[in-house]
Formats: C-alpha cells, structure tokens, sequence
C-alpha cells in the first residue's frame, strides 16, 4: 500500500518540487493518518477486548479488564511505537543524507545490532534499571555508527552504495553471532535478552518512554542545529566547505543524534529493520530531494509505519502477535530490491 | 555597473601544501589581479587543483599563508571566508531531482544565521544570479534535465548568489562540449565584468589563453610563468609544460595566441 502511496506521489509533479512551506500539507495529512493509526492501535488487539470495550473506556466508562489493557497495554504501547518511529525515520534520513546512500539505514548498516548488542551484554552483566540499559544501547550504536563511518571512509565502499550495505549486513551478522553467545553464558539474561532482541512494542512499559525521551530531545536539538548544513552536504563536501559549513563537525554530530536516536529506540523496542530505509524513501518521494524537507515528513511517516505494522502484527495472526520486525521487513524488503533494482540508484 | 567596489586581495605567501609527506606546492608566492581572469594552467598532478583547494582553505598549508586581505584564511570564520570566497568544485554533483532555483538557493547560507529566515536580500541575489547566469526560464527544471552546460552555469550561479568578490573554479568546463564550454567561459567573462576576481583551473592552454588576463604556468609544484597570457606563453614554455613542439599564432580577432602544429616535442630538442 506505501508503495502504491508513492508511486501515486511520483504521478504528482507538484508534489515533488515544492518549496520549504510546501511540505506544511502532507505533514498535516500525514498526522492525521498517524492519530488514525493510533487509534486503532488503542482499539483493536489480538485478546477479547474488542472496538467496543475499548471506545466505553475512551468514552470514560469500561470495565475493568477492559480499562487495564486501554490504559496500561494499549496506550503506552500507541506511544512507544510513535516515539520509535519518529527516532527511527529520522536516523534513516540523517545516515542517508551523511553517507549520500540511499540505502543506509540504521538496521542494514549495524548501528541497530551494535546498540542491540551493548544491551544484551549490559543485561548480562547484570544490568536492569531502564537508564543505564538505554545509556548501553546509545554506547552500542554509536560504536556501530563509528564503525559505519569508517566503513564509508575505505576507498571505493563509500562511493557504491551496495558495497555499504554488504559491510554493514557483514557486521550486523558477526555481532548477531555475538550476542547468540552471549545467550550461551547466561540462562536467565539469555530469557530476557530473547523476549527483547525479537523486536516488539508488546509489554513494553511507559517508564521505558520517559527514560529515553531527554535523550530524543537532545536529539531533537542537534537535527535542528544541523538541518541546513546536513542539506548542503547533500552537495559534496568541498561545495559544503564552501558554503562557510564544516564538514567533519555536521557528520559528528549527526553521528550523535543518530546514536541517542537508534539507541533510545532500540532499548525499547529492540532491533527493527527497514523503518528507516523506507521512510526517508517515501518523505523524499512526496517532498524531493532537499534533506530539510524530507525531514519533517519523516516525523509523521516513521509513526505511520511503525504503528499501522504494530496493529497489523495483532490482527493477522490473533488470539497470537506476530513480531513487528516481521512486519517492517515484509514492506521495507521490496523497497529495499525496488531501489537497488532501479535502473539508475537515486543518488543523494 | 561595479558591484565589488572593494576588491578582495587574496595572496599567497611562501605557501607549501603536502598530501602527507608528499609535497605538492613548493614555497609559492602570488597575488591575484584584482577584478581580472586568472587561469591556471600547466600538467597532470602539476598541482593545479591543489593550490586552488589551498586557495580556498580546503587543504591546510604545510608551511607559508594564504592571505585575504591581509588576514591569513586559517584564521578566519568559516562564514567570514564563505561571504568574501566561493568555490565550485570540479564535477560537483546534486541529488536526483534538485531544482535550479533549488540549487542556487545554497548559495545565500553563508548569510544566514541560525535562525534567521529566508530575507528579502536573499530573494534579491537569487534574482540576480538567476538573471546573471541567463537561467530566468530554467528555474524550475530539475538539474538532471538540463544539458551540460546549463548545470553548470547553474552551479555558477550558485556561486554568485553568494555574493562574493572572489570566485574560484575548478576546472568548470571539463567533460563539457566546445559549445557548452563557450557558454560557460562566457559567464566567466561577464562575471569579471561586474568586478569579480575570478580563478579558474584549467587543462587547455588555448582556452586559458582566450579567456583569462592572467595566467599561472604551474610545473612540479612552482610557478613557472606569470602574466598576461600574450606576454608569457612562448613555444619554450609549451614545451616545457607539456612536452609539445608548437607554432604559436597570433588570433587576429581576440590577440590571444593559438597553439598551431602540435606535435610530440623530439627528445633531442627538449
């Protein structure tokens, strides 16, 4: 259906060359489809709380069973899921636009398993307080993103952006492998670890969100800072240099907010591929190529993606949940083939 | 009409530039004319590209300054140096789908702050340059439907919105046809015109000749020869450059002397 969405979008020229206030309209559809979303995922579940046991409790009224997976399942839930989306989108955007990559994208590139390893050997070592294990998982990704960035900086890998995908599905794997071992050492770790590596907005609580929400603000902060010269990157970075902005400083720092962002939405969530390979490609599809644009469809577009999976992880197979990085892999994977088998690979 | 009343110098001083341990610039000294056409001209891996990117503060000096105005780059604010100093690197490229109007856009960041919004002076330059660069019709076109030479007088015009004295290119016309390099070598001319200091790098000696007032012979990383191209290009110094044996022709419309009769210098006259 995304796909539909944007071929849709490509038939509408004027959707795509817009200027900076010409995004104002998609943001606004675009978040009335993510209430939409979020309404649904408070409504419908895989258990016997139906549409209309959950609208009485909207409404103020419900029983009590009904009141419990509303307020403390449903809806801490809604909201984690609009926080990693956000989280998720954006860092997509931003690595892209850094790496000039099309593909670059936080799950194929290994800064979701660094993070996802750092948390499970926080978890070994005994961790267990939400912060300390968001703090691991922000460690974790920025280690990834370090290692991504080196990675781009070999000769002949940056300027092949399939190459890129391959050395960062190369890490993603040998760290996968680590953290299978991980799980050899430690029963109990390994338990917890298993029920969280699946990647799933199910029985995550809200004290999860407030832990990682000051990081998502600073991160927030940073995006701002670097909106303009991130796009001018998007020209080369002598033209950048040129432009009075400074390179090595920009990448930094979006190297930072992409670790906060990977990071907080990994301690939560888990792993979840693809969310920011395939929103970034659609906010580009409906806003063009200028990374500011693009960007602030990716708020609304990431929550879009990661709540409408979520509610469909309940549904497709109820009374049972499907992982949702099932359900992300299954839209993101064609997006993935779609671009690499694109005659010309879009460059940024 | 004199937009750059105040010309900016720009000058090097016992300049050295490196790769590592590889020197590239070897202690150079030169000024550019002011409100004229540099080229800079000489050999494959001479140092042509790098004393521009030195020029303009993208390589850091080994040893020795570049000044501007008498103030050493390195020193300057990045913005500072991007308000007097535009640069067009060689074979830039934009994402698929950025517009003209886009593209020359970029060229007014150096004079926003953080927070201040698109102003009525930056409508103003875009104006200009899009009016400079003869690309009124083409605003709205994405860069990848223009021909070669459009882009890159789109990329010029860049530049030129941002509304700077001095002007440096790198190689402009490369991989571009005879009559798209016309076109581009055109603006050049036009731009000096209205008082910019303009460095262009250059592979063709003929082009260079043409179009520049000024040219630096650049061999193995020193200035070879210096001046106005009918006083210094001499068949020596084209053999010397580039290992050809040449008849040079007065052209008789423009002055600029033409390279006849090129061949492979013979050793034993080189």
């Amino acid at each position: 259906m995304r796909i539909a969405l944007m071929r849709i979008a490509e038939c509408l020229p004027a959707w795509r060359w817009r200027r900076p206030q010409g995004v104002a309209r998609p943001f606004i559809v675009l978040s009335l489809l993510v209430l939409l979303a979020g309404l649904a995922s408070v409504l419908l579940g895989a258990g016997e709380v139906g549409p209309g046991r959950a609208i009485a409790v909207l409404l103020g009224g419900g029983d009590a069973e009904a009141r419990f997976v509303v307020g403390s399942l449903r809806l801490p839930r809604t909201l984690i899921g609009i926080a990693v989306g956000v989280a998720l989108g954006v860092s997509g955007a931003l690595l892209q636009a850094m790496t000039r990559n099309p593909l670059a994208e936080p799950g194929l590139l290994g800064v979701s398993a660094g993070s996802a390893f750092a948390v499970a050997l926080a978890l070994l070592l005994g961790a267990s307080a939400a912060t300390l294990r968001v703090s691991a998982a922000q460690l974790g990704a920025l280690v990834g993103c370090l290692c991504v960035l080196s990675v781009v900086r070999m000769r002949g890998v940056g300027s092949d952006p399939i190459r890129l995908v391959l050395a960062g599905a190369a890490f993603s794997a040998l760290l996968a492998s680590f953290t299978s071992l991980l799980l050899l050492f430690d029963q109990r770790a390994a338990d917890e670890i298993r029920f969280w590596v699946i990647g799933s907005l199910s029985g995550r609580r809200i004290d999860d969100l407030i832990a990682v929400l000051p990081s998502l603000l600073v991160a927030g902060v940073i995006v701002l800072a670097i909106a303009r010269p991130l796009a001018a990157l998007a020209l080369g970075e002598r033209v950048a240099s040129g432009l009075g902005h400074r390179p090595a400083r920009v990448r930094l720092l979006v190297i930072l907010a992409v670790s906060l962002l990977v990071g907080a939405a990994t301690a939560i969530a888990g792993p979840i591929a693809f969310v920011g390979l395939v929103v970034p490609f659609a906010a580009r599809a409906l806003a063009g190529p200028d990374i500011r644009r693009a960007l602030w469809l990716c708020v609304p577009l990431g929550p879009l993606m990661v709540v409408s999976a979520d509610v469909l992880s309940r549904l497709l197979v109820a009374p049972s949940e499907m992982p949702l990085g099932v359900l992300t892999a299954i839209c993101g994977a064609p997006v993935l083939v779609a671009v690499v088998r694109a005659r010309r690979m879009p460059t940024l | 009409m004199n937009h750059y009343a105040n010309l900016a110098e720009l000058e090097a001083r016992a300049l050295s530039l490196a790769y590592g341990r590889t020197p590239v610039i070897d202690t150079l000294d030169m000024t550019l004319p002011p409100g004229r056409v540099t080229a800079i001209v000489g050999p494959n891996g001479c140092g042509k590209s790098t004393l521009l990117a030195g020029l303009a503060r993208l390589h850091v000096p080994g040893a020795g300054s570049v000044l501007l105005n008498g103030d050493d780059i390195q020193r300057l604010p990045a913005r500072t140096l991007a308000r007097q100093l535009a640069l067009l690197p060689q074979q830039a490229s934009a994402p698929e789908g950025l517009t003209v109007m886009d593209l020359i856009r970029f060229g007014r960041q150096p004079h926003q702050g953080w927070l201040s919004q698109w102003s009525a002076d930056d409508r103003q330059a875009v104006h200009d340059a899009l009016a400079a660069a003869d690309l009124e019709d083409l605003a709205e076109r994405p860069l990848d439907a223009l021909s070669g030479g459009q882009r890159q007088r789109a990329w010029i015009a860049m530049t030129i919105a941002q509304q700077t004295p001095l002007l440096l290119l790198d190689e402009p016309t490369s991989a571009l046809d005879l009559g798209h390099q016309i076109e581009v070598f055109e603006l050049v001319r036009r731009l000096a015109g209205g008082g910019r200091t303009v460095v262009m790098v250059l592979h063709d000696l003929s082009s260079a000749c043409r179009y520049a007032d000024h040219l630096l012979a650049l061999q193995g990383g020193r200035i070879v020869a210096a001046g106005p191209p009918n006083q210094v290009v001499t068949t020596d110094l084209v053999r010397h450059l580039y290992g050809i044996d040449c008849t040079l022709i007065i052209d008789p419309d423009t002055g600029a002397p033409l390279l006849g009769n090129i061949r492979r210098a013979h050793p034993s006259s080189a």
